[in-house]
């Protein structure tokens, strides 16, 4: 073959190794990552799409104990099953409530964002909440909510309020989740601001100064707009961690009280897992549901991100 | 900088913000404080009711002596023998994978980069069953080794996001005069870039560890038992083992979470840097 198509390269045996160096090494170096994550995330995702229209046990490959149903789990689940709507209205409240951790986050690291002594330590420990493990924060707070020796019983009993109990009680034990969930995650968005905060053009923020712009409006026409890649992050995160809790609500009240707290990812575990039995095909006609939903936000993420993309090439 | 620094506002404005900030702390870590101030009393201040007021007998060394002789520390070397190998594995096939899409162009480069994005968002449920009879399948259900190759495989595609921006980032120029110097591709790896992307490195080191660490979802799902459970799953039967004796379950609570904590306050710089995922610039 023609050795003067690459004259730059002083290999004396040219193997086709080496004629196609450029366009293999790539391919070797995926290979490993393809091989994990094919087998353990992209074909799985498939796996769940086709065991959703079996009626499986679990206990045999789904080809032997399954019985093939078709759509009926979707038809089961969309209109007979009034565990499936409960938890559908609480990933809705979970999706609502937990996007304050964005304004939450930018509360605190606007108090923050200062350069007084130990102001570095007070950030890190703001940050704290994030570092612990959710199944750490939900024992927490539960017993922070504890009707007899909780601390949030004792503060409002200063306040003459009688003792709440949260999570017993169906119609506030989901708000009580969320909002040992916006702990850490007010911690995340804080974070995530603050170190936008470090990135805003000070000439900018003097010359709006000059021109009189303070307080509110300073933030909302010059800070924020600069803030914008931190926002879109912090959004992207609370809405995953939002779709994803799972954690607190195993830790704190198990999906009760009377399965007022389930959550789709909770109640699919409960049905594949639990000691209600085996319905994996069920749980996974769940799953393909929660996937779906979510995957209308990762479609978002993924075209803003390929719109950057385009604009960096 | 925003807001409007307080060093030149009034004497006043000052001093009420730095008292503020220990206050704003304190209401902040509450709940946590809580657990903390519980884990020092002794038994006998439950069943007096004796809960805020001054413990009774000071118990630290006691009570987590008592952690300490439970099964506690097995879970927490659990912990350590899965986040360990993981972290291993998930960086270096990142680094790889990172390298080919950051340098190369290729056709499917764009396609293969948001299909690691895009599973790495995915909800773990929808991956739960056939990861769970996989791991059956292959013998290493209720194994550390089950747990620590799922791991693996999840996480390199967040890590193989962050790694990749990051070599995007670095000037190109280097590749091509390695090129021109005529060494090879798998030695400007290994000699060029990986040298440069030790900032990367460490940052998915510190944030990885905490969030294999902090998993429970997919330990309860591969594991069950003393031998191969984490902290995070072991801590809820440690709580059933010692039920109603609420000072050791909470000095438990305190034990299980300190290895990340203590990593996020030695490498707080490479954590928040891995955090923020190199977007915010």
């Amino acid at each position: 073959m023609a050795d003067t198509t690459q004259p730059h390269r002083s290999v004396t045996t040219k193997n086709w190794y080496a004629r196609n160096e450029i366009a293999i090494t790539p391919w070797l170096f995926l290979v490993p990552a393809m091989i994990m994550f094919s087998l353990y995330v992209i074909w799985p995702i498939g796996q769940s799409f086709y065991i959703s229209m079996f009626k499986w046990d679990g206990l045999l490959p789904v080809s032997q104990s399954g019985e093939f149903v078709g759509l009926a789990n979707y038809e089961k689940l969309l209109t007979r099953d009034p565990a499936f709507k409960v938890s559908m209205w609480n990933n809705a409240k979970w999706l609502l409530f937990y996007l304050l951790a964005i304004p939450g986050g930018l509360f605190i690291a606007l108090f923050l964002n200062q350069t007084v002594t130990g102001i570095r330590l007070y950030k890190s420990l703001f940050f704290f909440p994030f570092v612990i493990s959710q199944i750490v924060v939900g024992l927490v707070f539960t017993w922070f909510y504890d009707p007899t020796f909780g601390l949030f019983n004792g503060l409002i009993g200063v306040f003459g309020f009688d003792p709440v109990n949260v999570l017993g009680n169906p119609k506030l034990a989901t708000y009580g989740i969320i909002a040992a969930g916006l702990w850490p995650q007010t911690a995340y968005c804080m974070i995530l601001y603050l170190t936008g905060l470090n990135s805003v053009d000070p000439e900018q923020v003097e010359a709006a100064r000059l021109d009189g712009a303070k307080g509110l409006k300073m933030l909302w026409f010059v800070i924020l707009p600069q803030l914008r890649p931190a926002t879109f992050i912090a959004f992207v995160v609370t809405i995953i961690g939002a779709l994803r809790s799972f954690d607190l609500i195993s830790i704190m009240t198990n999906g009760g009280p009377f399965g007022s707290t389930r959550v789709l990812s909770f109640y699919m575990f409960e049905k594949s897992l639990s000691e209600y039995g085996f319905k994996m095909g069920y749980g996974a006609a769940i799953a393909v549901i929660l996937f779906l939903i979510m995957l209308l936000f990762i479609g978002y993420f993924l075209f803003r991100m390929y719109q950057d993309e385009k604009e960096a090439r | 900088m925003f807001p409007k620094p307080i060093e030149k506002s009034s004497r006043g404005v000052q001093y009420t913000y730095q008292a503020l900030l220990p206050v704003a702390l304190l209401l902040w870590l509450a709940p946590l404080i809580a657990v903390a101030l519980f884990a020092v009393r002794p038994a006998v201040d439950f069943t007096t009711g004796n809960y805020w007021g001054m413990p009774s007998t000071f118990q630290f060394f006691e009570n987590f002596g008592q952690v300490i002789n439970s099964s506690m520390p097995r879970y927490i070397l659990n912990s350590f023998m899965i986040t360990i190998p993981t972290v291993i594995g998930a960086v270096a096939l990142s680094a790889m994978a990172g390298f080919a899409l950051g340098v190369y162009k290729f056709k499917a480069n764009l396609l293969l980069f948001f299909m690691f994005i895009a599973g790495n968002f995915v909800p773990f449920q929808i991956l739960m069953v056939p990861v769970r009879d996989l791991t059956l399948e292959l013998g290493l259900y209720n194994t550390k080794t089950g747990l620590v190759l799922f791991h693996i495989a999840f996480q390199t595609g967040f890590c193989t996001l962050f790694m990749r921006n990051f070599i995007k980032a670095l000037p190109f120029e280097l590749v091509e005069a390695a090129r021109v110097e005529g060494i090879r591709e798998w030695q400007i790896f290994w000699y060029v870039v990986l040298p440069l992307m030790k900032p990367a490195l460490a940052a998915l080191s510190v944030l990885i560890f905490t969030f294999i660490w902090n998993d429970y979802f997919w330990a309860i799902v591969l594991t069950q038992g003393e031998n191969a459970q984490p902290v995070t799953a072991g801590i809820t039967s440690f709580n059933a083992q010692f039920r109603a004796m609420y000072h050791l379950m909470r000095a438990g609570s305190i034990v299980a979470p300190l290895p990340p904590v203590a990593m996020f306050f030695l490498m707080q710089k490479h954590f928040i840097a891995g955090l923020t995922l190199g977007a915010v610039k």
